[in-house]
């Protein structure tokens, strides 16, 4: 099992803000890594420094190095457009776009990357993928939005999909869902680390165990510990991480 | 002060404020009645499609301002709503860039402008130039007016789009123009068409900038680069007119200009209400 | 701990590329200067090189000159700028405590339902095109002013200049009357906004003082929303300045400076509507075009100061006026 994503020396912010300092991480490859930590201390930005989303803010800036595949996403040969389709992401409230149907939702990305020819089996597979094809292929021409929140959070996993990334960010996938819709996205997920790097932010640190292979503690944008889930819960090293997980802050 | 006075005091303001209202209300009342009740015995249809007659010449019509009201807003549109739109876009895609702030400003300068100013405008720019009263200066004229309402209309519809859609699109490496193209501009088509359709019920009824632009013409549409007559300049012609019957025929095309614009005012309110 | 510096790379300009997307802001930003920039630059211009004459052969006294006379050659654009002026003061006199007492009608004490039904029926009044006000003016709101209006201002305040006889149905008194109607939308509906934002524990905590609902609102409120309320009435006075049809309908059009607000005047926009096709040598029409300059100049003025007002109290978008 080798790494898919190096994070070398990260540092991150707005303006005059100093979000991530100095992370380095590695995320191994098909593996579900879980980000937690408390509300403010960064998760969001690392996961958006990973696939160059970060710097459409205009006061952002980074610097460091995230090597994918042991590349640098951030040197100058790189087109940014490149790396967003390799490494695909899943936001908080779901969003599908409203204005198309939710066959095109699927079908936007493809087209954008030209993959024109099979638009119905790419459509197909990736609804399949997201374990949402029977609930709306009678319904493709229909708006997003008249589908429930669970499901247009698949959706929107699908839509990630159907552009072939090699690895999916997700942050907070379930915080506006409930229990049902929520364990749903759980299953797909531990699914789709088969093939695909999954890199998941979220406040609750019962999904990250259920899901995750490893997971990572952030304080203040400063990574604390890192670690297979089982450790980083059962026996943390730092006392600040047991302090997390165990409810005495955050 | 007791609390008696006081009490009156309250009562009085109140009164005042449903007065006001009242007072208000009482003019928009008298207009609609009375260019119904006048206007309505006029409407017939070859009123709606016959050529003026001379006056005191019975028959005769409004089919050629009505024709010409048309083509003038058509020309306005084809000229401003484009150049509004990619304004507008501009000014929503690109908001922190200094060309977008002159350009705001400008923008909001040029709301107001009063309408006769551009029909000077249109007159130094195209009639004297093209060496006439043309349908084109007048929809020139009227696409001044109509730029900066689309601008803004367009930018605000645009920015109404949630900051997540435009990320989910970028996120999916899609460009920057393909994201503003196929996600915000179509996410906001219908706050732009509302908008765009409001301010063509604005400007329809306009007649200052027309007067020495398109100025009149008793006879159809004949190319842009003549004169042409339209219903709020016949209206005028004829309200200020000694005669009876066209006192009569003003009173008749104006019920026909504000039906069109109270129809097209609350049905895009209603529609819009509705969200389509 | 050191704050390095933004290092994008295409920020430090290492690998500036021309992509689509550069075209695509080049495109929509050529469309933006020649929609407005240039539109507005072509307008001031054509504006001055068509007052020009006029400019350059009465210069600064064209502004203060009272006589007019095409026939003899004499420009002077006091009576229309005196015109303007009165006529809109007039409206502002008139139209502002009635666009107050609407504004607070309809927030403070109409009933939601009443007022979902009387909101959209002022603004109407905006949708209205100004020749339809200016038609209504000639046949209904002239002679009432006439038969009604001008008798017992004449009997009560006679003995004052401005209600001198005899009364004349067009009249600045009419024109400030037409007016009036046509800034009550704009005037009440941003004011609406300025009462709407204050807060209400403002209000609460008056009324829980005993005070009344007059007190409350003159003590609170309106101190609270008056920087915005003041933006309301430029907006209404850029409005009143600039209208042109209505006016020109119902002033008489007669260019000389009368007291009586009972007999007719003029305005910058009338004169313009009215004799601008007349005008058929050089200096006449580049005075009626300097007039035009003026107009421009007072009315942009006022919007830019009514503008900032409401921005900055309201953060006002568009699409009220
Ligand atoms: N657009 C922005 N401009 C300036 N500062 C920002 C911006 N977005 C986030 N921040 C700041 O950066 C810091 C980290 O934000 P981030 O969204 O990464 O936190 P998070 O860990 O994801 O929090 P949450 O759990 O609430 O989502 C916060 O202090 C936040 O205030
Ligand atoms: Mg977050």
């Amino acid at each position: 099992m080798g790494n898919k994503i190096e994070v070398l020396d990260l540092n991150a912010g707005f303006g005059s803000t100093h979000v991530l300092k100095n992370i380095s991480i590695n995320i191994p490859k098909n593996r579900v890594t879980a980000i937690i930590g408390p509300s403010g201390c960064g998760k969001s930005t690392f996961v958006r420094c990973l696939n160059r989303i970060h710097e459409l803010v205009p006061s952002a800036w980074v610097n460091g190095r995230v090597l994918l595949d042991g590349k640098n996403i951030y040197d100058s040969d790189v087109d940014p457009v490149d790396i967003r389709r390799r490494v695909g992401m899943v936001f908080q409230k779901p969003n599908p776009f409203p204005a198309m149907s939710i066959y095109d939702n699927i079908a936007y990305g493809p087209k954008i990357h030209g993959m024109k020819a099979k638009l119905d089996e790419i459509v197909e597979d990736s609804l399949r993928k997201a374990a949402l094809w029977d609930e709306v292929k009678h319904r493709l021409k229909d708006s997003p939005l008249s589908l429930s929140g669970g499901q247009q959070q698949r959706l929107c996993i699908a839509r990630a999909l159907a552009v072939e990334p090699e690895v999916i960010l997700f942050d907070e996938p379930c915080s506006a869902l409930d229990p049902v819709a929520t364990a749903k996205i759980e299953d797909l997920i531990l699914e789709l680390k088969e093939n695909y790097t999954i890199v998941i932010v979220t406040h609750n640190m019962q999904q990250a165990a259920r899901i995750a292979d490893f997971t990572a503690f952030f304080l203040m944008g400063e990574l604390i510990e890192y670690g297979e889930t089982a450790q980083i819960f059962e026996n943390p090293r730092d006392k600040r991480t047991e302090d997390y997980i165990t409810g005495r802050f955050g | 002060m007791n609390m008696l006075s006081r009490k009156a005091m309250d009562r009085l303001f109140t009164f005042f404020c449903i007065a006001s209202t009242a007072l208000a209300i009482i003019p928009l009342g008298s207009m609609l009645y009375t260019i119904f009740v006048k206007g309505f015995s006029v409407i017939s249809i070859d009123f709606l499609t016959k050529l003026p007659t001379p006056a005191r010449e019975a028959g005769g019509g409004f089919g050629n301002a009505i024709q010409g009201s048309f083509i003038v807003v058509g020309i306005a549109s084809i000229i401003g709503i484009p150049l509004g739109i990619g304004a507008g876009m501009y000014l929503a895609e690109f908001p922190n860039s200094r060309l977008s702030r002159i350009v705001s400003f400008t923008a909001d300068v040029l709301t107001g402008v009063p309408s006769i100013i551009t029909g000077i405008f249109a007159y130094l720019l195209i009639v004297l130039r093209f060496g006439g009263f043309s349908a084109l200066a007048g929809g020139v004229a009227l696409a001044t007016m109509m730029i900066p309402f689309i601008v803004r209309t367009t930018e605000e519809a645009m920015k109404l789009v949630p900051a997540e859609l435009r990320e989910a699109s970028l996120a999916l490496g899609a460009p920057r123009w393909k994201t503003s193209l196929a996600v915000v501009l179509s996410t906001a088509r219908f706050g732009i068409i509302t908008g765009v359709l409001l301010t063509i019920a604005r400007i329809a009824g306009e007649t200052a900038p027309l007067l020495f632009t398109a100025f009149n013409n008793r006879f159809w549409f004949d190319g842009v680069m003549n004169p042409v007559a339209t219903l709020p300049v016949m209206i005028y012609t004829y309200a200020i007119s000694p005669f009876e019957d066209w006192h009569a025929q003003a009173w008749g095309s104006a019920l026909v200009l504000v039906a069109m614009i109270l129809v097209l005012n609350i049905g895009i309110k209603l529609a819009a209400g509705r969200r389509w | 701990m050191k704050l390095r510096v933004p290092s994008f790379s295409i920020l430090n300009g290492k690998s500036w590329k021309f992509t689509h997307d550069t075209l695509f802001q080049i495109f929509l930003g050529v469309i933006s200067i020649i929609s407005v920039i240039v539109l507005a630059a072509l307008l001031l211009r054509e504006l001055i090189k068509g007052s020009w004459p006029a400019l350059s052969t009465f210069g600064l006294e064209f502004l203060f000159s009272t006589a007019w006379n095409p026939v003899t050659g004499e420009f002077g654009a006091l009576p229309f700028i005196y015109g303007t002026i009165v006529s809109s003061m007039l409206a502002l006199l008139i139209g502002v405590p009635l666009s107050l007492g609407i504004a607070v009608y309809l927030t403070e004490i109409a009933s939601s339902r009443v007022r979902a039904i009387l909101s959209p029926v002022v603004e109407l009044l905006a949708a209205i095109p100004s020749v339809i006000i200016g038609l209504w003016g000639i046949f209904v709101l002239a002679p009432f002013v006439r038969e009604h209006l001008a008798p017992p201002l004449m009997n009560y305040l006679g003995f004052l200049p401005l209600f001198k006889g005899p009364a004349y149905g067009y009249s600045v008194l009419t024109a400030g009357l037409v007016l009036a109607i046509m800034i009550i939308p704009i005037i009440s509906s941003v004011s609406r906004e300025a009462i709407l934002a204050v807060p209400s524990l403002q209000k609460e905590g008056a009324l829980a003082l005993g005070a009344t609902r007059f007190e409350t609102i003159i003590s609170v409120v309106l101190p609270y929303a008056k920087g915005a309320i003041f933006g309301a009435v430029m907006l209404g006075l850029g409005r009143a300045i600039g209208e042109t049809m209505a006016v020109t309908m119902v002033i008489g059009n007669n260019p000389q400076i009368f007291t009586s607000l009972l007999h007719p005047g003029y305005t910058m926009a009338a004169v313009i509507a009215n004799e601008f096709t007349e005008a058929t040598d050089d200096v006449y029409l580049a005075a009626l075009i300097e007039i035009g300059l003026v107009l421009f100049a007072i009315s942009m003025v006022v919007n830019i100061i009514a503008r900032v007002i409401t921005w900055k109290y309201l953060k006002l978008e568009e699409g009220l006026s």
